[in-house]
């Protein structure tokens, strides 16, 4: 059978419905109540492994949406898999971008704290408490 | 001799071998390179985090709310609500393009008439977002926020910020824009004379990727 722009428009692809539709809805709607725990746990915590690690779960459930979106509410699970690798192969760019770029980062950030104590000094030293309308919370002694 | 009289089958055209309209396909390559141009942005934020020793905490800096006396300490909460809005549309939109495979107009324009409206409720919340911080004094390089650690930040935080944000504002306000025309189509007729409602589906591509995008730029911004 030729393929025609009618032809591909009524084809019939496995998937979607509206059972998966709100299905899909409650698993994102879920992931980012779950985001939002996390993120008010997270609040006021110090640095340190705990507050790593609820940060790297939360980016695995940002992950998890993503995919729940790109595959059922733009239908890329149910095309066919050569145009699916046309478009996740490009992506996988972003694995070296991320690493690179962060790992670039951070090591400027250690280079510039090692050798520039002007710099690290600098950047520790507490900001002046100033008086700006609107930031009453963190200015105590506001007259 | 019979590979050759076989060949002609899969080289005689009239075959999509991905199986998806022309439109769609571009359609998806150009949001591949709309993500780069995202993950472009949100990767340099990612480096300048990094490279820097103190940050402002975002539950410090997104604590208020819409018509909430001063001073009220509500973090994540505003923000929270936005997600939730671009989330309902982009279901409302599946929902359009479900009813477009059905051939039924006034299902497309009822969804669609939703989507704008959620389209519409996430600019309204960006707008008093934005106009809210500006009063307090941010804009691009101004930074009336403090570190986390108390020591004095760069304009660096706002400048991302708003210019994110920004960008992916004017992808949801183009978003809309398009679900517009695609209603003012739909209630045309254009579709049901064409025989199938592809158009609405590339809309809704677009769309989808607005709330993808969201979804980032609220993990990175307000979440980590």
């Amino acid at each position: 059978m030729e393929h025609t722009i009618e032809s591909l428009a009524h084809e019939h692809h496995a998937g979607g419905g509206r059972k998966e539709i709100y299905r899909v809805t409650i698993i994102l709607s879920v992931f980012t109540v779950i985001e939002l725990v996390i993120g008010f746990g997270m609040i006021g915590m110090p640095d340190g492994f705990l507050r790593s690690f609820l940060k790297g779960v939360i980016v695995i459930f940002m992950l998890a949406k993503a995919a729940y979106i790109v595959g059922y509410f733009m239908h890329l699970k149910h095309e066919v898999r050569n145009f699916i690798m046309t478009i996740v192969v490009p992506l996988f760019l972003f694995v070296w971008f991320i690493i690179a770029f962060l790992a670039d980062g951070n090591s400027y950030k250690n280079l510039r704290n090692n050798f520039d104590r002007h710099h690290k000094e600098s950047s520790l030293e507490k900001a002046p408490v100033k008086e700006e309308h609107g930031s009453e919370s963190h200015t105590g002694a506001a007259e | 001799m019979s590979t050759v009289a076989n060949t002609p089958k899969l080289w005689g055209g009239g075959k999509s071998p991905f199986n998806i309209e022309y439109g769609k396909v571009m359609m998806w390559y150009f949001l591949m390179s709309d993500a780069f141009t995202f993950g472009a942005f949100l990767i340099a934020y990612g480096t300048t985090r990094f490279a820097t020793n103190g940050w402002p905490d975002p539950n410090e800096v997104f604590r208020s709310f819409p018509f909430a006396p001063e001073g009220v300490h509500a973090p994540l909460v505003f923000v929270s609500i936005m997600t939730f809005i671009l989330i309902i549309s982009s279901v409302t939109m599946v929902l359009a393009v479900h009813e477009g495979h059905a051939m039924n107009k006034k299902g497309v324009a009822k969804y669609l008439i939703w989507t704008i409206i959620g389209g519409l409720a996430f600019l309204s919340c960006q707008a008093w977002e934005w106009t809210h911080l500006f009063h307090e004094g941010a804009w691009w390089g101004r930074n009336p926020f403090i570190n986390a650690d108390g020591s004095a930040s760069t304009s660096n935080f706002t400048n991302f910020f708003f210019t994110i944000t920004g960008f992916h504002g004017f992808h949801v306000f183009s978003g809309v824009v398009i679900n517009v025309i695609m209603l003012i189509m739909t209630l045309m007729g254009k579709f049901d004379q064409r025989g199938h409602y592809l158009m609405i589906e590339k809309a809704g591509l677009y769309w989808h990727f607005v709330d993808l995008v969201w979804v980032f730029v609220f993990t990175c911004f307000y979440l980590i």
